[in-house]
């Protein structure tokens, strides 16, 4: 009896010991045959899964580039649903890959979680959201109004520094759950719904009249999303890295899901870099060298996950603005590929 | 003698077969293992946080910590500190917990009694209650009353007024707050004051009871001077205490104090749902109390209220205590599905917010634990102390 409690205990020890190997994502992934993808619960746009249960949008687009890079299968990802609260445990403890959910880059995040951000694919700032009834059209009004927002975000220290700045008072209501803060926003617990922009046009799409809303004009602060992996494994934070380069040096090249093919062929040597053609930069990073052909080919470059996920054709409707490529006229850049 | 026997028996027993040494051994290995065990779980930690470079120690509690929280009992800004936070969310678990409990116990004990009742549609109702209420879960009725708090309410500029003082909306229930000059302390010793003198009151009237068999009306009495008292010191001292009114400005009710509907829904729903366990202890603490007493004392010519009071009651509060013990710990351990409703309390706030902010989950969930395990020894602690109390002396 003693001795099987000794060897549970063991076992318990060493469980937690064998947490601990973080180097190697690549090996395990490729082991287990899947990216494991942290993902929103549900943010139209970005990551939001349909009613069979297939997750669409601009941050599952990186998950799927990662996959195409590693397996040349673009679906060989599994997403897990994070509020903003959970998704950094899930990293550090390894229940996750990587984070794709809309996550701002910040000096403690990247400092003192143990995290590295791998870029950004989406350049956001926080706004806000009233009714339209309430007759505000600037966020100075709000002197004195209740605040509906999430909790473990930027988004609830940037409003007490906008507040506080501004010398007007506030009530906040911080919730755990997205769905909670739509919620107690279209029941009228609070005058004013805060979260990133992109947010806010996406979660406006789930009140009950989406035309009674609107966003004012006033951005109060930077929002660099992107994506997110563990510090302490280089190999697997330049992959993640440079999965989603590949897919902003492609749309900077031309190079898209329906040309790739046709590409290949491409005298361009930056292009011929890109595909695989020329060079090992696949090799150099643990995956075969047309990785980025299979990222472009499956999921597309920058521009077209874009406009698929966000763009003006979508419900969304969220022109290019700064996330357009710096050659035209945005902050979307990414180092080249020699 | 005893112990010439114990000495004869080791002599003829080999060591490892003496019952003692072998309880004693087995205790040491068994300490051994569990120090081991605690170091092996720390050092591993430990090790695998500094690997990721994540930030430990509690040092984090001293930093600013740059958000704001929505009902604070202590003054609180942005400025204030993680510590500061979460004195915030343990003092509005403390309470959450406290009004909880007390409304939980009074409308407890009333449905208990009602299911006794001998009126047939009263002690009807009063089972329905239980049986509805105890078998949804909490954190369901929790919603239930958060939503249907938000739903029901008007707009602030719709408010439903009180004597133009108190007034419901969607924002909460705001009302007047009483502030208290320096010679209020006048006002608060009298009512000090007031409390001895009832004890002391109580105390000569039983007594005397006990000595002379004759009765004292102790109750009007008490409130008498608990209310008179305060009242003609306040009057004395220039009224210090005046209120200052929450009156409409902009959007929200500003000045005066605020209930938060996140609050309300909270309460309402610890105290129902709780309710319903007490009812039930209540109920069978009186039913533990034989019949043959209530008849003996109705011999003895004591009209029911007095049976109720001086023979039931203080034999059926043995039966009660502890398990009642138990629905106040469960309150307040419930208490922590605040979360669910953005109620700050500890859970929401602490366990929550700064965890998130500062990513140092180890240390935040220890502290968070410590509190509910001291909250809820301390409870235990004053009702076992009751307990002892009124527990039966034997003579
Ligand atoms: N970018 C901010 C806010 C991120 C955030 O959690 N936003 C909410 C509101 S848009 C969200 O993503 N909700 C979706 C979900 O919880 O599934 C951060 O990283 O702290």
């Amino acid at each position: 009896m003693k001795k099987l409690m000794v060897t549970a205990a063991l076992g318990a020890v060493m469980g937690l010991a064998a947490g601990a190997a973080s180097a190697g994502t690549i090996e395990d992934v490729k082991a287990k045959g899947f990216v494991q993808c942290g993902v929103s619960q549900g943010l139209p746009g970005f990551s939001n899964p349909d009613d069979k249960g297939n997750w669409t949008g601009l941050d599952v687009d990186v998950c799927r580039a990662v996959a195409a890079a590693v397996f040349g299968d673009a679906s060989k990802v599994k997403y897990t649903p994070l509020s903003a609260k959970e998704r950094f445990t899930a990293l550090q403890s390894g229940e996750i890959d990587m984070l794709s959910r809309n996550t701002t880059w910040t000096a403690t995040r990247d400092t003192a979680l143990g995290l590295n951000f791998a870029g950004v694919n989406y350049y956001d700032g926080q706004g806000f959201m009233v009714r339209k009834s309430l007759g505000v059209s600037s966020a100075l009004e709000l002197s004195g109004a209740a605040v509906c927002t999430n909790t473990g975000t930027t988004t609830e220290l940037n409003v007490a520094d906008y507040f506080r700045s501004h010398k007007m008072p506030y009530e906040i209501v911080a919730f755990e759950k997205s769905d909670e803060v739509v919620q107690a926003y279209n029941a009228g617990r609070c005058d004013v719904y805060t979260t990133d922009a992109s947010g806010l046009y996406a979660q406006r799409l789930k009140l009950t009249k989406p035309d009674e809303h609107i966003v004012l004009p006033e951005i109060i602060s930077k929002e660099p999303l992107g994506p997110v992996v563990r510090q302490g494994d280089d190999q697997w934070f330049n992959l993640v890295k440079w999965s989603l380069f590949a897919m902003v040096n492609a749309e900077e090249m031309g190079v898209t899901s329906a040309n790739v093919d046709e590409m290949k062929k491409s005298t361009n040597p930056a292009i011929r870099r890109l595909l695989g053609v020329e060079g090992k930069f696949g090799e150099n990073m643990g995956v075969s060298n047309d990785w980025a052909f299979n990222i472009v080919k499956q999921v597309g470059n920058y521009g077209e996950a874009f406009d698929r996920n966000v763009g003006p054709k979508t419900p969304l409707g969220i022109a290019r603005g700064v996330n357009a490529l710096w050659s035209k006229g945005g902050i979307q850049y990414a180092p080249p590929i020699r | 003698m005893s112990v010439s026997t114990e000495k004869d028996d080791s002599a003829r027993v080999p060591l490892w077969n003496d019952p003692n040494v072998r309880g004693l051994v087995s205790q040491i290995v068994l300490i051994a293992f569990i120090v081991w065990f605690g170091y092996e779980l720390f050092s591993n930690y430990a090790s695998n946080i500094a690997k990721r470079n994540i930030a430990t120690g509690f040092g984090f509690l001293s930093t600013t910590a740059g958000f704001s929280i929505a009902q604070t009992l202590i003054p609180y800004t942005e400025e204030s500190s993680y510590g500061q936070a979460f004195l915030v969310g343990l003092l509005n678990t403390l309470l959450v917990s406290g009004i909880g409990i007390f409304f939980a116990t009074i409308l407890g004990v009333l449905l208990g009694i009602a299911r006794l009742s001998k009126n047939w549609i009263i002690a009807k109702l009063a089972t329905m209650y239980v049986e509805t209420l105890r078998n949804i879960p909490l954190l369901l009725q929790i919603y239930f009353w958060y939503v249907a708090v938000l739903g029901v309410l008007p707009m602030p500029r719709n408010a439903a007024s009180l004597l133009d003082s108190f007034y419901l909306h969607k924002r909460g229930l705001s009302m007047p707050k009483p502030i208290f000059d320096s010679a209020a302390v006048i006002v608060l010793l009298a009512l000090i004051a007031a409390i001895v003198l009832v004890v002391f009151l109580s105390r000569w009237s039983r007594k005397r009871q006990e000595a002379t068999g004759e009765q004292f009306p102790v109750f009007l009495s008490s409130l008498g001077i608990l209310i008179a008292l305060p009242v003609v010191a306040y009057f004395l001292s220039g009224s210090p205490i005046h209120l200052e009114y929450s009156v409409l400005k902009g959007f929200n009710f500003r000045g005066g104090m605020t209930l938060i509907p996140e609050f309300m829904a909270l309460l309402l729903a610890l105290v129902l749902y709780t309710a319903s366990f007490i009812a039930e202890i209540v109920r069978a603490g009186i039913q533990a109390v034989s019949h043959g007493q209530t008849e003996a004392a109705g011999a003895l010519g004591l009209r029911p209220g007095q049976i109720l009071r001086q023979v039931v009651i203080p034999q059926a509060l043995r039966v009660i205590i502890p398990p009642l013990t138990s629905q106040y710990l469960n309150l307040t351990k419930n208490s922590s599905l605040a979360a669910a409703i953005a109620y700050p309390d500890v859970m929401h706030t602490f366990a929550g917010i700064v965890l998130n902010q500062t990513g140092q989950a180890v240390e935040i969930i220890l502290i968070t634990m410590a509190v509910y395990l001291t909250i809820s020894l301390l409870t235990s602690m004053f009702m076992n102390w009751y307990n002892a109390k009124i527990a039966l002396v034997e003579r």
